[in-house]
């Protein structure tokens, strides 16, 4: 008999919406077990084919419905540090779970009733931080006499330390930012990644010897050259889609219009939700618009929400999308989230214009009603605004969450590193080597912006290439 | 990030302008004239950029001037020597162009002052003649005069209150000037209104202006854009692309209202702390 797939447990939504507590539990023992016996096991798993690194995926579940939870963490680690994160923020239904046989062909992500992959990698992941499990070190003595320099502390730079620092190489990670994780800390908010969860995975890194060196710029405080006097011996840069994209609309520029990286930074990384307690303020409005329909656009709308009920104004926040519920680039969870919520959607209107009052701050958005015309470059139906029909909107805080460009910080002062038209790094696809000698890169500075487990992939292929870089240097 | 010197410039005058020497080697060896640092005094502070005015790369420091303006500039000058800032990054933002121009102006209000010294000093140095117009509320309020006379070929002290200096503007002498003679380049910092009256009077002199922009910034690698502001019509980042701009291209009204956008949290925050 067919078996309902389990949800995992969550935190009642008119609760939640008042803190920012962690809102999926994730599976007990029971219910993962329950859902580890609803895995065919395929004789071809095509679920394996639809993860970016490749993970075990038909093994580590049957080693759940065994029961054998170290053996299930031991497999995902031969493929992913951190479990315990992507098993939070993966966007399953694209990849595996959408690639799973139970799904129904020809949807555009994964059906209800293909196996929550993501929910038992969590539960795994979390036992093993629960458990202390660690997979074997591989110690060499060579490879031990080499020190590399990451620069950025985001899932790139976190992957790639941790998979040279099992070799006994010297790595040492060199963050912009006073605090670790880049996007996991300064991006996603902390009901979706809690920060413990974060500092357990630094910290492993610590234990294992990697160096961290926040409030470091390279490019600015130092450069890569410097970097290779000072006797590194490999580099790898995993500096993240730095510069936030704007609409280029009229009014974007009035007080109280933020893009979501600011937004997000402030709340995220600055704790300005424990304002005054934290010294960086936000502003909070009672008609707050997020623009855009990727999973940022879905955590900057939970994230005003929250701060609308914790600063005891009427939620109400609006996302506007061109498009409709389908074209949104983001998880299914989180739009189900945001709605559960009480998160207004507001789809196939494109914004046209700010308004601003006499001392400069937002008060009405207008924009135009859309319909879709063909589908564009991305597959996607293209929206086609209609001039006749405009809509206005209150807004008083106005969060735009339409992407990120390349940051140039680095790139710009290092002529020999060789950039495409978008300003990301160009890299040899198999090495992920730069055009600069023993300098590799991986994550959103590669080939643009990516999912977390994306910029892992890359950032595991980089540490390969690293690895027999140095064997091949002496 | 420690404190080494401390000390503070403006005896008897409130808000008080305060110097400080921070230990900071890796800055040290590549901060250039024009450009800053962002500090955070403590874990739950508030990242607030300030100028580099001086270093000294054998003793690894840098210093900076403050003036006791919002929350965290009154927290900053609390601390005293021995004590450790919770974060220090940079340099950062392009240093001023420094190179021969001719004849330049540089006039500096309030604490801008602090903020032309390393240029007009490179400026100097770069062989150029220098013109500098410093000016302050009141005599008191007044930093830097000697050091900034030692690099000047001509000198003028304007004060709001006539105790010191000529009684009036910098504004008033740079127009002076402007009639009298003709300069290749003015250099203006202080606050927004003045350097907005500055570029309105060297336009009809058809003098470049290059200003350094004070925008509220967050993570001061481009990623946020809280610093943004418009110049030529466009939208540029100061943290990345500036601190210096055109000043005849800088939207002068967007800037100065987007600098006041928290200013009820930092009165609360003052008032909470008693500062």
């Amino acid at each position: 008999m067919k078996k309902d797939a389990i949800q995992a447990k969550e935190l009642n939504s008119s609760i939640r919406r008042k803190y920012f507590d962690e809102v999926v539990l994730g599976y007990n023992e029971e219910e993962a077990l329950i859902e580890a016996s609803r895995c065919l096991q395929c004789k071809n798993p095509l679920c394996i084919n639809g993860c970016p690194v490749g993970i075990d995926i038909k093994k580590f579940i049957y080693y759940i419905s065994q029961k054998k939870y170290d053996e299930a963490y031991y497999t995902i680690r031969e493929k992913n540090n951190f479990a315990s994160i992507c098993g939070r923020v993966c966007p399953a239904e694209y990849q595996c779970r959408k690639a799973c046989i139970l799904t129904k062909k020809g949807l555009p992500f994964a059906s209800p009733q293909s196996i929550n992959i993501h929910f038992l990698e969590r539960f795994i992941g979390d036992h093993g931080i629960k458990e202390n499990l660690e997979p074997p070190l591989k110690k060499d003595e060579f490879l031990s006499q080499f020190k590399v320099a990451i620069v950025g502390s985001g899932p790139a730079g976190l992957c790639c330390a941790g998979e040279l620092a099992r070799y006994g190489i010297n790595v040492v990670i060199y963050e912009a930012l006073h605090k670790l994780g880049g996007v996991l800390r300064y991006g996603i908010p902390p009901f979706r990644i809690p920060r413990n969860i974060l500092d357990i995975e630094i910290n492993y890194l610590k234990k294992l010897g990697v160096k961290f060196v926040p409030n470091f710029i390279i490019g600015r405080t130092k450069t890569i050259e410097e970097l290779f006097n000072e006797g590194f011996s490999a580099i790898f840069l995993g500096l993240g889609a730095g510069v936030p994209s704007f609409l280029g609309i009229q009014g974007e520029n009035l007080c109280n219009v933020y893009s979501a990286n600011e937004f997000l930074t402030r709340v995220n990384l600055m704790s300005s939700y424990k304002f005054p307690e934290y010294h960086t303020p936000v502003n909070v409005g009672e008609h707050m618009i997020v623009i855009g329909g990727g999973n940022t656009a879905m955590d900057a709308a939970r994230v005003a929400l929250r701060l609308q009920e914790m600063n005891g104004i009427k939620p109400n926040t609006t996302i506007v999308y061109r498009r409709t519920e389908v074209e949104m680039p983001a998880r299914r969870l989180e739009i189900e989230h945001a709605k559960e919520e009480g998160i207004k959607f507001k789809l196939l209107a494109q914004p046209n214009e700010f308004i601003g009052d006499e001392q400069g701050f937002v008060r009405k958005l207008f924009c135009y009603e859309c319909e879709l015309g063909e589908p564009d470059a991305s597959g996607r139906r293209r929206p086609i605004p209609m001039k006749d029909k405009k809509i206005e909107f209150n807004c008083d805080v106005a969060i735009i969450a339409i992407g990120l460009g390349a940051n140039q910080v680095l790139t710009s002062v290092t002529p020999d590193l060789k950039t495409d038209k978008w300003g990301d790094i160009v890299v040899s696809s198999d090495s992920m080597e730069t055009s600069i000698k023993g300098v590799f890169a991986g994550g959103d500075i590669v080939g643009g912006e990516g999912t977390v487990i994306e910029a892992m992939g890359m950032a595991k292929k980089a540490s390969k290439s690293i690895i027999n870089f140095l064997k091949n240097s002496k | 990030m420690k404190i080494l010197d401390k000390e503070i410039l403006t005896i008897g005058s409130k808000p008080q302008i305060i110097k400080m020497v921070l230990l900071a080697p890796d800055i040290a060896k590549k901060a250039l004239p024009g450009q800053f640092i962002v500090i955070m005094t403590h874990e739950e502070g508030e990242r607030v950029p300030l100028t580099v005015v001086n270093k000294d790369i054998n003793a690894g420091t840098i210093q900076i001037i403050v003036q006791e303006a919002g929350f965290t500039t009154k927290l900053l000058s609390k601390l005293n020597i021995g004590d450790s800032l919770y974060a220090i990054v940079g340099p950062l933002g392009h240093a001023t162009e420094i190179k021969k121009y001719g004849k330049v102006i540089l006039i500096g209000g309030g604490v801008g002052i602090a903020e032309i010294y390393p240029v007009t000093k490179a400026l100097k140095q770069a062989n150029n003649e220098i013109t500098t117009i410093i000016g302050a509320r009141t005599k008191n309020a007044l930093i830097l005069e000697e050091e900034l006379k030692s690099v000047t070929d001509n000198f003028f002290v304007a004060t709001d209150d006539g105790s010191y200096g000529i009684k009036g503007f910098t504004t008033n002498i740079l127009k002076d000037l402007l009639t009298k003679d003709k300069y290749d380049l003015a250099y203006a910092v202080g606050p927004i209104p003045m350097m907005r009256i500055a570029c309105s009077v060297t336009k009809p002199f058809n003098v470049k202006t290059i200003v350094s922009l004070n925008s509220l910034m967050v993570d001061v690698t481009g990623m946020c854009g809280c610093c943004r502001v418009t110049v030529d019509g466009k939208s540029r980042f100061t943290c990345i692309d500036g601190p210096d701009f055109d000043g005849h291209l800088v939207d002068w009204d967007m800037l100065e209202k987007r600098n006041n956008v928290y200013t009820k949290q930092e009165k609360h925050l003052c008032n909470l702390h008693k500062l």
